[in-house]
């Protein structure tokens, strides 16, 4: 087939385009490894686990309190807004009365646009004083779980709502002329059947939970050290790279880009794991 | 073939349980039946009574209302959003509009079969299961001669016996349907609805499920849309001639089927006889 | 013999069982949307009293506390501009060759697709170290307007790339084909055809993109940074909304006042960016569905 010269070189500027966009992501690896190297090569890899603290001044990079940080507010809110939001789609498609879940999916879409930043502060000024009523200090690792789940719940909810709507309309009419009671229909037909859908969702709301900053940066204290209670404030991974950035050299500034590399590394595993879910091939 | 080597005995069993069955509260008739979706009329003016024990057949052309009208008599048709129906269908003495009806009652007694087959994405087993446990039947042993019990009266259970705990979706669309159908009759409804039943299958498929409802004659009332004039004419003791007026669908001719089909009171009907025919 | 059928009178075990369920899903939808109410109405109520032509428009005075937001709007504009104009033509370029040359199954179509997902997933603040590197160090250009531009160029990609994308193919095969009867160009079928008939996607995309990049924070800590002052060039640093908000409510004493009324702000030009996207979406159906 032969081209016309325009559209040659249309092709050629559209392939230029692509290649940039996609070269981004191996471009942010590079330069996270690049930044990493004389962290990893002057410290090591295993002294980020067992080194006793983290004091880079102290030339101490045990980064495992911040770890512990990021999973445990992840785990407690993707705990929190799964449930809640699987429920919220089931409202939307089976219970709400068709104007509210019209305005109720409006009202989801504007919450999952909302900048961490405003949750963050919301949290900050009234859900850390009240938790600090209950158990002081206040800014705590409770206040990062209630604050994540908050923020992602929208998402997940958005998420929910379309692979449940994707599920063929038939099995709810014909479950209810089996007579099947709404539940049992959504339980056990329903459910089953968005389950793929669903497990994506959550993965990737688990990711956007392990890479929020600003939210858990305002409510959680940022004090390094394993919580021994819900109520003890924490630091996340990302908390540390935003706070210590500003003055960090040296082998403590290439430290945090490993732990900036360790971050994006669970992200692209758990992408990997959505795709590979969405694929179906799990439940094929 | 079972279904065919059966066929005398299956009508004797049938003519025995029409006698057993309390046949007056299978007795459906409807008073001014009409269906709206948002302004726009589906049907209008329905006036018919349902034989117990026998087969109607509902013909006509599409969009007058055929299935819209199986759909308002089991009050499957409120499940979809902006539907309105209005007038009476009563089911033996029961006014099935009024409020105090039991929903899950009436559809256990009013059974429905749809075009497209739908098993649920569960298994073979399960499919007939999971209603079966809703309704209260616990037992496995009893679940599971239920099961073989219904599989066998659509003639499915020479054919799935080795694969019932594999997935319904893996089976052919023919066999698909025959497993709705025996889902529904698990439930041991009193009146069947099939609503193109054999329209989304292969001829082969499509006459065995043909075969399985003429097996049904007697045991259940049966109401059948159907676009295929042959085949009401072949399966149906009577039939219902649905035509678009006034911009809705109505009932036009309603008597026995050789009445219909020889001897039509009117036009529309023989019009639409005989352009389908030739 | 099964007993005569009762339609009459609500059998108990059913109603039970369905009463539970639609207690629970009712209350989680009511918690959720009260949440939201609560948060979106604190903030509502604390910063209204606040706004005004002055706040809008007059600088920041006493680190934030006093004065108001202009120059800070103008970085966040600034800011959004870069980004904007350098993702626009290079999300679009994409879109284009992913939908219209390249076949889904090909081996550099589902590079470059994978790549975008891994990007979209990417934490901002890994934006932030990357933007940080590449743009205000390796780049020379400081803490600016413009390495935070452009640290936001690549984080709304994705977005744009994908809601352009499934403008194009929603733009109807009739179209192409028709277009190829006529005999014409490639270059002449997109830029008159097909770019008209893609419009609203990727105007939604566009809004969608503009909606992430205003709501970030965490990506422009280390790369357009905190100067509050009015912006004279693009390589000044400049303050975002976002950035503004952080500030005031971490790092001033007696700054969530001002707080409020800037999220207050930022939170009623999302809703106003959520509103035409939605418009838009839904007109663009209505008048897909009349076209069938």
């Amino acid at each position: 087939m032969s081209q016309r010269p325009s559209d040659a070189l249309l092709i050629w500027t559209l392939r230029t385009c692509a290649v940039t966009a996609g070269v981004i992501v191996v471009f942010i690896a590079l330069f996270l490894v690049q930044e990493s190297l004389p962290a990893l090569r002057s410290v090591g890899l295993l002294r980020f686990f067992t080194d006793s603290s983290w004091h880079p001044a102290e030339n101490l990079y045990n980064l495992t309190p911040m770890l512990l940080g990021t999973l445990f507010a992840m785990v407690g809110s993707v705990l929190i807004a799964t449930p809640l939001g699987i429920l919220s789609a089931i409202f939307v498609n089976y219970y709400a009365p068709p104007k509210i879940a019209q305005s109720y999916r409006g009202v989801l879409g504007l919450l999952a646009g909302i900048p961490s930043v405003v949750y963050g502060f919301w949290g900050l000024v009234v859900l850390v004083p009240l938790i600090g009523e209950l158990e002081p200090p206040g800014p705590s690792l409770l206040a990062g779980i209630l604050i994540l789940s908050i923020m992602i719940l929208p998402t997940i909810a958005l998420v929910a709502d379309s692979s449940i709507g994707s599920v063929p309309k038939e099995y709810m009419t014909s479950a209810a002329s089996l007579g099947l009671s709404r539940w049992t229909a959504i339980r056990r037909i329903i459910l089953p059947s968005a389950k793929s859908g669903l497990f994506t969702g959550t993965i990737l709301e688990t990711g956007r939970a392990i890479g929020e900053t600003m939210a858990v940066l305002m409510v959680c204290g940022n004090v390094v050290q394993i919580p021994k209670s819900l109520f003890e404030p924490v630091r996340t991974l990302t908390a540390n790279i935003a706070l210590e950035m500003a003055y960090a050299l040296g082998d403590h500034r290439s430290a945090l880009f490993v732990s900036g590399l360790l971050l994006m590394l669970i992200i692209v595993c758990l992408i990997l794991a959505a795709e590979w879910i969405s694929r179906g091939r799990i439940y094929a | 073939m079972n279904v065919l080597l059966n066929r005398s005995g299956a009508v004797y069993e049938g003519a025995q349980e029409y006698e057993e069955r309390d046949m007056s509260l299978t007795q459906i008739s409807t008073r001014d039946l009409n269906l709206y979706y948002g302004n726009k009329p589906a049907f209008k003016g329905v006036n018919l009574s349902i034989k117990p024990g026998s087969i109607t057949a509902v013909v006509g052309p599409s969009g007058c209302g055929k299935s819209s009208f199986l759909l308002s008599l089991n009050r499957l048709a409120e499940l979809i959003p902006g539907c309105t129906v209005s007038g009476s269908v009563r089911v033996g003495e029961h006014d099935i509009f009024d409020p105090e009806t039991d929903l899950i009652s009436l559809r256990l007694s009013i059974g429905m079969i749809f075009q497209k087959p739908n098993p649920f994405p569960l298994s073979v087993k399960e499919n007939i299961a999971l209603p079966l446990k809703e309704h209260g039947t616990v037992g496995k042993n009893e679940i599971d001669s239920k099961v073989e019990k219904v599989l066998k009266e659509v003639g499915l259970w020479d054919e799935v016996r080795d694969r019932l705990n594999s997935p319904a979706l893996s089976l052919s669309g023919g066999q698909q349907q025959r497993l709705c159908i025996a889902r529904t009759l698990a439930l041991e409804p009193k009146v069947l609805l099939l609503d193109e039943p054999c329209s989304a299958l292969d001829p082969l498929s499509s006459s065995v499920v043909e075969d399985l409802i003429t097996e049904l004659r007697g045991k259940y009332t049966i109401i059948i849309v159907t676009h295929n004039l042959p085949q009401a004419r072949r399966i149906a003791d009577y039939v219902a001639f649905f035509w678009m007026q006034d911009n809705a669908g109505a009932l036009i001719e309603y008597g026995a089927t050789k009445q219909i089909f020889n001897e039509p009171e009117n036009e529309l009907t023989e019009a639409y006889i005989k352009g389908a025919r030739g | 013999m099964r007993e005569a059928l009762k339609l009459k009178g609500i059998r108990m075990r059913n109603s039970k069982r369905e009463r539970w369920p639609k207690v629970v899903v009712w209350s989680a939808a009511i918690l959720i949307s009260t949440v939201f109410f609560l948060i979106l109405s604190s903030i509502v109520w604390h910063g209204i009293g606040q706004i005004s032509w002055e706040f809008i428009t007059a600088a920041p005075e006493n680190a934030g506390r006093a004065g108001g937001i202009g120059p800070i709007l103008v970085s966040t504009g600034l800011i959004l501009g870069v980004a904007i104009a350098v993702a626009l033509p290079i999300g679009l370029g994409t879109a284009i060759l992913l939908s219209e040359f390249t076949p889904r199954e090909s081996i550099f179509g589902t590079m470059v697709r994978r790549s975008l997902d891994i990007l979209a997933g990417v934490p901002s603040i890994v934006f932030g170290l990357f933007g940080f590197v590449l743009f205000s160090n390796i780049l020379g250009l400081g803490f600016s307007i413009l390495s935070g531009g452009l640290t936001l160029a690549c984080m709304v990609l994705p977005i744009l790339i994908r809601s352009t994308e499934e403008g194009f193919r929603s733009a109807t095969e009739e179209y192409r084909i028709s277009a190829a009867s006529v005999g014409l160009s490639k270059t002449t079928t997109i830029f008159r055809i097909l770019l008209p008939a893609a419009a609203p996607g990727l105007s939604v995309g566009l809004i969608l993109g503009v909606g992430r990049a205003i709501a970030e924070t965490a990506a422009l800590l280390y790369t357009s940074g905190y100067v509050d002052r009015m912006p004279t060039s693009l390589l000044d640093s400049g303050r975002a909304l976002s950035i503004h908000i952080f500030d005031l409510s971490m790092n001033v004493a007696g700054g969530n006042e001002k707080a409020y009324a800037s999220a207050l702000v930022l939170v009623s030009i999302l809703v106003v960016i959520n509103i035409v996207s939605f418009y838009i979406s839904n007109n663009w159906l209505r008048r897909r569905i009349t076209i069938i």
